[in-house]
């Protein structure tokens, strides 16, 4: 029953938002609400039990998105265009579609049904093999990382595929001279570093707790919630709070820009990689039992890890990079900025 | 007998950090100016949020749980405060309208005194 009230509550305020989403003019704060719609998201999918996509969707969805359209509105300006016409058309079109879908969800299973289409096809067989074949407490990671390590593979490959079509994109701007507004880019001067001393203190504090949670979440997505694209987010979490308090020339000096796009790579090609040391070792693409040919469950144990190894870092560095390419097009913060 | 009095106490901690929550967000739907919501915000959601831990954490005994409690409250308890400084010097630095209502006129002019000496 507490459920129930639970997902009315939640649903009434990612309704809320989205109402506040739609009428709001100033895009810093649709940027924000929408951070709240993907937690609010978040919490819903915990209220489910999905605790793995929770985490997803609060690091990406609330986190770095969040950041990254940020630094989108760094780059327009911070108001949305007056639309033009409002004709009365456009709502009825709306409206139809709306009443569509909503006569398409009457023939859906019931809201978090467990007898779901979804939750009958494979799931119970995964359930049921986890144990004896993988033997991993979280079967999510098992699903994730090994029967659908395909799939997996694509979405690597996919955030991969996007991190290159925004740098592409962004560095092709790069080449148009600079307008005028762009501020000069200059070292901070000790003058200016006053103004946020205690922003630098605790990023100085905070950088390495976020990075060493990352790595509990990268290695320990076998026994609890997380794995490699979690880890990701989080870790570039830490690199870009690094470069917003210190300034672009100090986060280049940590991991240079040439490093990450490296990086983008090496996180697929350590994940084809793997897939292709297994078929070295006689087994199919991606079956990491041929690793331990005695013990299959711990030749799984070490594939996950390779494979959500190769997640994480891809996932980081497109973060990153992603991130760079932002800042080096706005320059570094003065301090008339905050 | 030991039992309920330490769940008599994590309710009472529970049941206050949801009322510090809660006078936090009735502040800042309420105060005046910038200054004073924020003010409402950054100290009710920092007590809020230590009384709602310490009562998770009783409730849930001397677990690992508790430790990971006690990791989120530290973590609260230094960024909760530093997003609020954050977000009042940027008002401060960029000039917030609500800035002439500001109790304390004397950090108001050195910090505007101090931006005018510096070029943009």
């Amino acid at each position: 029953m507490s459920t129930l009230y639970m997902n009315i509550v939640l649903f009434a305020m990612m309704i809320a938002t989205a109402i506040a989403i739609v009428r709001m003019n100033k895009l810093f704060a649709v940027v924000m609400l929408s951070g709240v719609f993907s937690l609010l998201a978040a919490m819903l999918f915990i209220v489910l039990d999905a605790v793995d996509v929770a985490f997803t969707e609060a690091a990406v969805g609330a986190g770095i998105s969040t950041v990254l359209m940020l630094g989108t509105i760094a780059l327009i300006r911070d108001n949305e265009n007056k639309t033009v016409r409002a004709g009365i058309l456009p709502l009825i079109v709306v409206g139809i579609t709306g009443l569509g879908m909503v006569y398409g969800t009457l023939d859906l299973p019931a809201f978090g049904a467990a007898d779901a289409p979804a939750q009958m096809y494979l799931k119970p067989d995964y359930m049921a093999r986890t144990v004896s074949e993988i033997d991993i407490p979280n079967v999510v990671t098992a699903i994730l990382a090994s029967y659908r390590g395909y799939d997996t593979m694509g979405e690597v490959v996919v955030v991969f595929t996007a991190g290159i079509a925004v740098l592409l994109l962004l560095s092709a701007l790069q080449q148009r001279p600079a307008p005028a507004t762009t501020p000069i880019k200059k070292p901070a001067t000790q003058a200016n570093w006053q103004n946020h001393l205690i922003l630098r203190v605790v990023t100085k504090m905070l950088v390495g707790l976020i990075i060493l949670y990352a790595f509990y979440v990268q290695f320990h997505g076998d026994f609890s919630p997380g794995g490699g694209f979690q880890a990701g987010i989080i870790i570039a979490v830490a690199f870009i709070l690094y470069g917003l308090v210190f300034g672009q020339n100090a986060v280049y000096q940590t991991l240079s820009p040439w490093v990450v796009h490296k990086i983008l790579a090496l996180g697929v090609l350590i994940y084809i990689g793997t897939g292709l040391a297994t078929m070295a070792l006689g087994g199919a693409f991606l079956d990491y039992g041929v690793f331990a040919p005695h013990h299959p469950s711990h030749g799984q144990h070490w594939g996950i890890l390779a494979v959500e190894l190769g997640v994480g870092i891809t996932v980081a560095g497109v973060m990153i990079s992603i991130y760079y390419v932002f800042s080096a097009r706005t320059g570094p913060l003065r301090d008339t900025d905050w | 007998m030991w039992d309920l009095i330490i769940d008599i106490a994590s309710w009472v901690l529970i049941i206050g950090g949801a009322g510090f929550t809660l006078i936090g967000t009735f502040g800042l739907l309420r105060f005046g100016d910038f200054w004073s919501r924020m003010h409402a915000v950054s100290v009710c959601e920092s007590g809020g949020a230590f009384l709602l831990l310490a009562g998770m954490a009783l409730q849930a005994g001397f677990v690992l749980v508790t430790l990971k409690l006690v990791v989120i409250g530290v973590f609260l308890f230094i960024t909760g405060p530093s997003a609020t400084h954050a977000i009042a010097n940027a008002a401060l630095v960029r000039g917030s309208p609500d800035l002439k209502n500001a109790v304390d006129k004397k950090i108001v002019n050195k910090k505007t005194a101090n931006k005018k000496d510096k070029p943009a």
